[in-house]
C-alpha cells in the first residue's frame, strides 16, 4: 500500500518533533529513517500509526486522505506498527495474544487459530510455540509473534521503530529476511534505525531526520560518510582505542554456578580489574543477562564466592551490592529503570544519597541542569520520563548513576542511540574507568564489543568461554563461538 | 513549557467542573425516578447541612474522622495500594481505644492520661490491623484488597462479640453498645457543641503532615516511586517492602486515631458500627482529589456536610439518607470519567 504523509507537523510544547514532513512511501518498499536520538523518529511513526495525532497535515493510504485517530484504526486501514520499546506482554499465551484484537466470537477456535498461526510462520521459518507464554520469549521473539500478529491483523503496511536493537545476529538476519519477502509482496515497510549499516544493507530508499525534519533522501548506492553528515550535520568517526592501565584487584567471581528455569551456567571464575572492561557476548538468552543479575546480587549464585575488593558478598541482599558500589543499569528502560510520571528532577533526587529529611528542591533541580547539559538529554528538568525519546531515556538512566561506583553493569547500555551519542556516553564511561570502576556490560553489536572491552566472555547455551583478549580477536572468531563453535 | 502548563490546568478544572454538573444531573435523575422534587431536596440538604450552628457543628464532627481516614489513605494510594481494609482499621482503633479506658477506669490514673492512652491504644490497635495486611501482602503474598477486606469482616465480628460477650451492658448486651464512659473521660468539646477542638486540631494537623510529607520531603517521593513502578525503584536501591509495610503502618495509626475519636469525642463507647464508613467515604475523597493532598481537606468537608445535609432527608421528604451516597459515588465516577476523556482528547 502506497504512503503518503504530506505537512505533517507535530509541537510538544515547545518541541517542534515534526517540522512540515512530506514523505512518500511505494508499496513494496523498504523506507529507512535515519536520525540521531530526538530526531522525530518516533514521533512520525506513532502519527501514521495512530497512537497520536499531528497537529496538522495530510495521510494518504494509496492516493486516498484517511483520519487516523487511533491504533485500532490504523490497523483497520492496514497499518501496524512494532514498538520501540516493547509494550508491556501480559503473561498470556501465544494463541491468547492472538486471540485478541480479533473479534471471532465469543468462543474462538483455538485449534483453528493454531493451525493457522503455524502455516503463517512456517512461511517466514520462525518457530514459536503456540502455547508458550509470552514472557518466556526472547525479545527476538516476540517481535517475530509481534509481526505475525499484525499480519494476521490485516497489516499492509509494517512500522519497525529500532527493532534490530536487542535481538541476535541470526534473529536480525532472519527478520531481514522477512521484511524482504514482505515487501515483495507488495507491502510497504517503514524500518527506522540508528544503525547505519542495517539500513543501508535493507533499506531500497532512506529519509533521514535531523531535529524535527527531513532533511534529506537518499537512494542506492549509499556513501555512509553521507549518510552520517546527514544526520548530524558533520562528519564523526569512532574514537581510537585507548587502554587504562589496570590497579589492585577488584571483583571476584570464584566457582560460580547460576541456576534458572532456563538453563544453568556452571563454573564461572572471573577477576575484573579496576577500570578493566568487560564485554559479555552471545545470542539473546545466553545466560548474560543472568550472569550480570547474579553480579548485581539480584539473582543468589547456587555455588561459588563472589566479592569485592576482599569484602565477601555472597548470599547477601541486592543492598548490600549497592552499598558495596555495584551499580546495575537493566535494559527494559521503562519497565526497569525509569518511573513514569515522575520528572527528571524527581529522577534524579531519587538516585542521589537522601540528605536530611526533607528535600531541597532548588539544589536538586541545580544538580538536575547541570546532568542534563553534562549528558545532553533533550528535556527539561520538569519533563517526565515518558515523554522523553527513546534515546534521551537512556541517557537520563546513565545520567542517574551515583558517582563514586566500583562495578558497573550495563545491560546494553547504547541500545536506541545513534552513533553520536554512542561513542560520548562510552566517552564518560572510560571516564569512569580511568577513576577506577570497572565495567560489565552486554550488547548485541559485536563491534561494540570488540570496541570497548578489554576482555570478552561468550556465552552460549548456558557456557561460557574463558576471557578473550579483546585486541587479539576478530569479528568472524567472536562470530564462531557465538554460533557454539568452539565451545 | 509554562504556557502549556497553565492551559492543560484550565482545561483540567473545566472538565472537573463538567464532571460536577453531570453527578449533579445524574443524582437529579435519580431523584425523579424515584418521585422526588430535586430542588426540594437539594434545598433540604443545604438547610439540613448549613441551617443551624449545631448542623454546622456535626459536620464538623463528621469532618474529623474523615479527615484522618483520608490522610492515611493518601499514603496508601501514593504507595500503589488499595487499602480496603482502612474500615477495620478505624473499627480496631476504636476496640482498642474502649479497652485501654475499660482497664484504666477502675485505676486512680488522671483522666486526661486515661485519654491519652485511649489515643494512643487507638492509634496501635489501627496499626495493628493495617499491619496484618500489610504483611499479609508481603509475606504471604495476599493482595491487599482482599486481606483487607478479609480483617473487615473480622472487626465487625469482634466488635458485635465484644459488645454483647465480654463488654456487655450489665444485664443484657444491645445495639446500642457498651456502657458509655463517665464524663471525665470524654474528650473536652466547646460548651454547647459536640465539637471536640482538639479532635478536629488532630484530624487537621494528619493531613497537613501528609501534604508536606507527599510534597517535600524523600519519604514521600521514595512513596511515590514505590507506587508507579515498583520493580524500578527496587533497583534503584529502595527498599520496597519497608515503604509498603511504612505506608500502611502510617495509614493504620491515622485509621486507629480516627477510631479513637469516635470513642473519645462522639460516641463515648463502642459501637456496631462505630466506624460509620467514614474509611470507604475516604477513599472516595481520595479518588476525587486525585490523590493531591491539598484538595483533600475541602473536599471531605465537603462529603461531610452532605452526610450530614441529608440525614433529616427521610423526616422530611420520606427519601433514602443515602441519596447523598449516591451523588458522592457520582461525583467520584464522573471525575474518573472525565478525567479518562480529558486524556484521550489531550493525548499527546
Ligand atoms: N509525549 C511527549 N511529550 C513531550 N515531548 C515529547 C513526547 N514525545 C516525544 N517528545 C519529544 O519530541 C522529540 C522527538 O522525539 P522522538 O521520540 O520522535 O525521537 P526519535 O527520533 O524517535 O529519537 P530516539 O532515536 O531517541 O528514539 C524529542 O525531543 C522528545 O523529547
Ligand atoms: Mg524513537
Amino acid at each position: 500500500m502506497k504512503v503518503e504523509l504530506i505537512h505533517i507537523h507535530k509541537h510538544f510544547g515547545a518541541v517542534h518533533a515534526n517540522n512540515d514532513i512530506n514523505l512518500t512511501v511505494e508499496s513494496g518498499k523498504i523506507q529507512g529513517i535515519l536520525g540521531e536520538n530526538g530526531a522525530g523518529k518516533s514521533t512520525l511513526m506513532k502519527i501514521l500509526s495512530g497512537y497520536i495525532q499531528a497537529d496538522s497535515g495530510e495521510i494518504r493510504l494509496d492516493g486516498t486522505p484517511v483520519k487516523i485517530s487511533s491504533p485500532s484504526d490504523a490497523i483497520r486501514m492496514g497499518i501496524g506498527m512494532l514498538h520501540q520499546d516493547p509494550l508491556d506482554f501480559p503473561p498470556m499465551r501465544v494463541v491468547d495474544n492472538l486471540l485478541i484484537g480479533q473479534d471471532g466470537g465469543l468462543f474462538p477456535n483455538r485449534r483453528e487459530v493454531v493451525r493457522a498461526f503455524n502455516e503463517l510462520q512456517s512461511q517466514f521459518g520462525f518457530s514459536i510455540d503456540p502455547y508458550a507464554y509470552v514472557d518466556t520469549l526472547t525479545v527476538g521473539e516476540r517481535q517475530q509473534l509481534e509481526i505475525l500478529r499484525l499480519l494476521w491483523l490485516g497489516a499492509r503496511v509494517l512500522i519497525l521503530d529500532e527493532p534490530t536493537t536487542g535481538i541476535s545476529a541470526s534473529q536480525k538476519e532472519k527478520l531481514f529476511e522477512t521484511l524482504r519477502k514482505l515487501a515483495a509482496q507488495g507491502m510497504s515497510v517503514i524500518f527506522v534505525s540508528h544503525k547505519l549499516e542495517d539500513v543501508e544493507f535493507l533499506c531500497d530508499r532512506i529519509a533521514v531526520f535531523r531535529k524535527g525534519e527531513l532533511v534529506g533522501e537518499v537512494d542506492p548506492p549509499y556513501v555512509t560518510d553521507e549518510l552520517v553528515k546527514l544526520m548530524f550535520g558533520r562528519v564523526i568517526s569512532l574514537e581510537e582505542k585507548r587502554r587504562y592501565e589496570t590497579c589492585d584487584v577488584s571483583f571476584h567471581l570464584d566457582h560460580v554456578t547460576i541456576e534458572d528455569y532456563r538453563l544453568q551456567i556452571r563454573d564461572i571464575n572471573l577477576t575484573v580489574s579496576c577500570g578493566e572492561v568487560i564485554g559479555l557476548a552471545g545470542m539473546e538468552g545466553s545466560g548474560q543477562v543472568q550472569f550480570l543479575r547474579t553480579c548485581a546480587g539480584l539473582i543468589r549464585p547456587v555455588a561459588g564466592e563472589i566479592n569485592l575488593g576482599g569484602r565477601r558478598l555472597t548470599g547477601k541482599p541486592y543492598r548490600a551490592f549497592l552499598e558495596a558500589g555495584i551499580a546495575y543499569v537493566p535494559a527494559s528502560r521503562m519497565e526497569e529503570g525509569l518511573i513514569p510520571g515522575l520528572s527528571l528532577t524527581e529522577h534524579f533526587i531519587l538516585a542521589e544519597e537522601q540528605n536530611g529529611f526533607f528535600i531541597n528542591f532548588d539544589k536538586a533541580l541545580a544538580t538536575t541542569r547541570q546532568r542534563i547539559e553534562d549528558f545532553n538529554i533533550k528535556g527539561t528538568p520538569v519533563s517526565t520520563v515518558e515523554s522523553l525519546s527513546g534515546g534521551n531515556q537512556q541517557r537520563a538512566l546513565l545520567a542517574m548513576l551515583r558517582q563514586p561506583v566500583n562495578l558497573l553493569l550495563l545491560e546494553h547500555p547504547t541500545r536506541g542511540l545513534d552513533i553520536e551519542s554512542a561513542i560520548w556516553i562510552w566517552g564518560k564511561l572510560k571516564e569512569r574507568c580511568k577513576q577506577g570502576t570497572s565495567i560489565i556490560f552486554t550488547s548485541a553489536d559485536l563491534e561494540e564489543i570488540l570496541q570497548y572491552s578489554d576482555r570478552i566472555l561468550v556465552f552460549y547455551g548456558g557456557k561460557v568461554s574463558p576471557p578473550l583478549d579483546a585486541e587479539s580477536t576478530t569479528v568472524e572468531q567472536l562470530g564462531q563461538l557465538i554460533g557454539g563453535k568452539g565451545f | 513549557m509554562t504556557m502549556m502548563k497553565t492551559s492543560s490546568r484550565w482545561s483540567g478544572i473545566g472538565f472537573q467542573a463538567l464532571a460536577v454538573l453531570l453527578a449533579l444531573a445524574f443524582t437529579t435523575v435519580v431523584m425523579l425516578i424515584s418521585g422526588a422534587d430535586p430542588l426540594q431536596v437539594y434545598q433540604n440538604i443545604i438547610t439540613g447541612a448549613l441551617g443551624s450552628p449545631t448542623k454546622v457543628d456535626d459536620i464538623l464532627v463528621a469532618w474529623t474522622p474523615l479527615l484522618l481516614a483520608t490522610a492515611g489513605l493518601l499514603l496508601t494510594f501514593t504507595a500503589g495500594l488499595w487499602n480496603i481494609g482502612i474500615e477495620g482499621q478505624i473499627t480496631l482503633g476504636a476496640i482498642f481505644t474502649t479497652w485501654a479506658l475499660r482497664v484504666l477506669q477502675p485505676t486512680d490514673l488522671p483522666p486526661t492520661l486515661i485519654v491519652a492512652v485511649g489515643f494512643l491504644a487507638g492509634a496501635l490497635g489501627g496499626m495493628f490491623w493495617a499491619g496484618l495486611v500489610g504483611l499479609l501482602k508481603i509475606f504471604g503474598n495476599v493482595n491487599e484488597i482482599f486481606g483487607g477486606l478479609g480483617l473487615n469482616f473480622v472487626a465487625t465480628a469482634l466488635t458485635i462479640w465484644l459488645i454483647f460477650g465480654p463488654w456487655k451492658r450489665p444485664g443484657v448486651g444491645s445495639m446500642s453498645g457498651t456502657e458509655p464512659f463517665p464524663l471525665e473521660l470524654w474528650l473536652p468539646t466547646l460548651p454547647g457543641f459536640r465539637l471536640s477542638p482538639l479532635a478536629l486540631a488532630m484530624g487537621i494537623i494528619a493531613i497537613a503532615i501528609v501534604y508536606i510529607l507527599l510534597r517535600g520531603t524523600y519519604f514521600g517521593l521514595r512513596l511515590k516511586a514505590v507506587g508507579r513502578n515498583g520493580r524500578a525503584a527496587f533497583l534503584m536501591g529502595i527498599p520496597t517492602t519497608r515503604y509498603m509495610l511504612m505506608a500502611f503502618l502510617l495509614c493504620g495509626l491515622m485509621a486507629g486515631l480516627a477510631g479513637a475519636t469516635q470513642v473519645l469525642a462522639v460516641y463515648h463507647r463502642l459501637i456496631p458500627s462505630i466506624s460509620s464508613g467514614y474509611g470507604f467515604l475516604g477513599m472516595m475523597v481520595a479518588m476525587l482529589v486525585n490523590y493531591q493532598a491539598l484538595w483533600a481537606a475541602p473536599v471531605a468537608l465537603f462529603f461531610a456536610a452532605l452526610n450530614i445535609g441529608s440525614i433529616q432527608l427521610p423526616i422530611v421528604l420520606k427519601l433514602d439518607s443515602s441519596l447523598s451516597g449516591v451523588l458522592q459515588g457520582s461525583l467520584v465516577l464522573f471525575v474518573l470519567l472525565m478525567d479518562g476523556v480529558r486524556r484521550r482528547l489531550t493525548r499527546s
